[in-house]
């Protein structure tokens, strides 16, 4: 049985323009002009229930509107979407005590009472019995190790114990489906790695569906095993991450400081070039050529700093993209 | 049955909560306290000034502009009380993007919007006003049963007009993402409803009763507290109520579907 289930989703918003400045907001005032932006482009997919699924793509790339869709929160402008057997827009009762969101940006704990509180009223408006409720509470603050934290106003939490108090809240009635945007955002290292801890036992204790957005590749690859990489609203690719690393994993990141300035066509025959600002560069490099261009480097420039790394994960989907791009217009690449 | 226990158990949770979340600054009432009684000594003045001419203004008796200006107080206070904290923060919430969360809640969105919080510094108002109305309208003559009952279902009637009005411009925010100016146009213009509607000239008189609805929210209830109002007045009363709460019920089924959620 599938749990979510898309097909041809799409979303459009039609936004209106308006030239910059004074003169461009009298005319923006007199006559609208509107444009119809594709958000999300008939994608399809299916997750079965249990799974930990990652959802990867570039700022802007449609992540954010299909999760949106997923939850209800807006409506698809075509295509079909059933989450835990409901048109999620619809947003009955029964649909809503089964799924969740967690926003790593926002929150819905009260700032200035103890979290407890706002559990409280959760367990309220989702119809849990207070025994049942406090159950609940004790089960998951073990798991997510918080104690005492509970009863401090939630403005006096760290950050890492205020997103562990997030998603107790949001876990509080046992939903089936997680929908997690960015939960790890802002967090320190150890707040990261507990949170994924938590994360990963929760979905194999409870068999819970998660599909989670982040920026940070460190999630992604701790615990999702299948990803979905969207970009300008197109779905690009639906499989394992070890394949997907496979296409991505051509290139390592080099960063250089430099003793001198340099004009960025100095560096062109070295690699993709992501980033040049002064003395600062920051190049993406073929893995196989790694060492030749990293010794010729050293060679040409005076170089103060040398750091090789695994690239963000948006410039590996954007050499990606180029290299499909040009392959398309039929380029050497 | 299990539905009404459900909006019942969760408006108690939210009133517990907010109530120890405002407590955690008490210093709110003390302010409160000075406000409400220097508002009230100022509009007293006012009306004394008003009558220092002659012996009744627009029709209206001393102790009939004081039951108005009760009536207004009293509105006032139930505005600071539920009105104001929870509609002032619709747009809050449709700005950060935190209806969201309301919006993913197994409950009527509306209701969770309307009754989220409540703030217990409108009561010295509510205090004062019930007060003012008590001694005022017994000194222009005891109400009967029946009478108070009317003026009871009016003040209730002006109350639901009030809501509606202010829920409807806060929710215009899912189109126009700032409209916190004119929700404070709304709560300024009520300001006109502590005078008896006909100690206005003509032409505000019409506007405070079609366009704003100024004269259903104090006049026409105390005019049936004070036996002098007409059954079509209460009647038209009652039915812009139920207009107006319909209204907004519509617009906020409606502008769920245009909410586009605040990008992240």
């Amino acid at each position: 049985m599938t749990i979510i289930q898309a097909r041809n989703l799409s979303k459009s918003y039609r936004i209106s323009e308006k030239q910059p400045g004074l003169a461009g907001s009298l005319r923006h005032l007199v006559r609208r002009v509107h444009r119809d932006v594709v958000a999300v482009d008939q994608i399809s997919f299916s997750i079965e229930p249990g799974e930990f699924v990652g959802f990867l793509g570039p700022n802007g790339a449609g992540k954010t509107t299909t999760l949106k869709m997923l939850t209800g929160l807006i409506h698809p402008s075509g295509g079909e979407l059933e989450v835990a057997g409901h048109q999620p827009w619809r947003r009955q009762a029964r649909f809503l005590r089964q799924i969740t969101l967690v926003m790593g940006n926002r929150q819905q704990l009260i700032w200035d009472l103890p979290a407890l509180d706002s559990l409280q009223v959760n367990a309220a408006v989702y119809g849990l019995e207070p025994v049942a409720a406090a159950r609940r509470i004790r089960e998951l603050a073990e798991m997510l190790e918080l104690g005492p934290e509970l009863q401090r106003p939630v403005r006096k939490l760290s950050l890492g114990q205020r997103m562990k108090a997030e998603l107790l809240a949001a876990l509080l009635h046992s939903p089936s489906v997680l929908f997690l945007d960015e939960p790890t955002l802002g967090l320190d290292v150890n707040a990261r790695v507990r949170v994924r801890d938590f994360l990963a036992d929760y979905n194999r204790q409870t068999g819970a569906t998660v599909l989670l957005t982040s920026h940070d590749m460190g999630d992604i690859t701790a615990l999702c095993p299948r990803v979905l990489l969207i970009h300008e609203g197109q779905l690009f690719h639906d499989g394992s991450l070890a394949l997907l690393t496979q296409r991505l994993a051509p290139c390592r990141q080099v960063r250089l400081e430099l003793a001198d300035l340099h004009p960025s066509e100095a560096f062109a025959g070295f690699g993709q070039i992501e980033e040049h600002h002064g003395h600062l560069l920051r190049l993406l490099v073929p893995r196989d050529q790694l060492t030749e261009r990293v010794a010729a480097l050293l060679e040409r420039f005076s170089v103060l700093d040398l750091e090789v790394g695994d690239p963000p994960i948006e410039d590996l989907i954007g050499v990606l993209f180029r290299s499909r791009d040009a392959a398309a217009r039929g380029d050497s690449p | 049955m299990a539905s009404w226990r459900h909006y019942g158990r969760s408006l108690r949770s939210f009133w517990s909560t907010s109530l120890a979340a405002e407590l955690e600054y008490p210093l709110n009432a003390v302010i409160e306290l000075v406000s409400v009684f220097g508002n009230l000594a100022g509009s007293l003045f006012v009306l004394q000034l008003l009558f220092a001419g002659g012996s009744s203004l627009g029709g209206w008796s001393w102790n009939g502009a004081l039951v108005v200006l009760g009536l207004y107080t009293l509105l006032d206070g139930i505005t600071t009380c539920l009105l104001q904290p929870n509609l002032s923060r619709i747009v809050n919430h449709v700005q950060t993007g935190t209806l969201d969360y309301v919006l993913l809640k197994p409950i009527d969105s509306q209701f969770w919007l309307s009754t989220r919080t409540v703030s217990p510094w409108g009561l010295p108002a509510i205090g004062a006003a019930l007060g003012l109305i008590a001694w005022a309208s017994s000194r222009a003559g005891v109400p009967s049963p029946a009478l108070l009952l009317l003026a009871l279902a009016l003040v209730l009637a002006s109350l639901v007009i009030l809501y509606s009005l202010w829920f409807v411009l806060a929710a215009l925010s899912i189109w126009f993402v700032k409209v916190w100016n004119a929700t404070e146009v709304l709560r300024q213009t009520l300001v006109a409803g502590r005078y008896p509607v006909s100690a206005y000239p003509p032409a505000l008189r019409l506007v405070f009763t079609f366009v704003l609805p100024v004269a259903f929210l104090t006049t026409v209830p105390a005019e049936a507290l004070l036996g002098r109002g007409s059954l079509a007045w209460a009647g038209g009363s009652l039915l812009a109520a139920i207009l107006c709460f319909g209204g907004s019920r519509l617009l906020w089924l409606h502008a769920q579907r245009f909410y586009t959620s605040a990008s992240s």
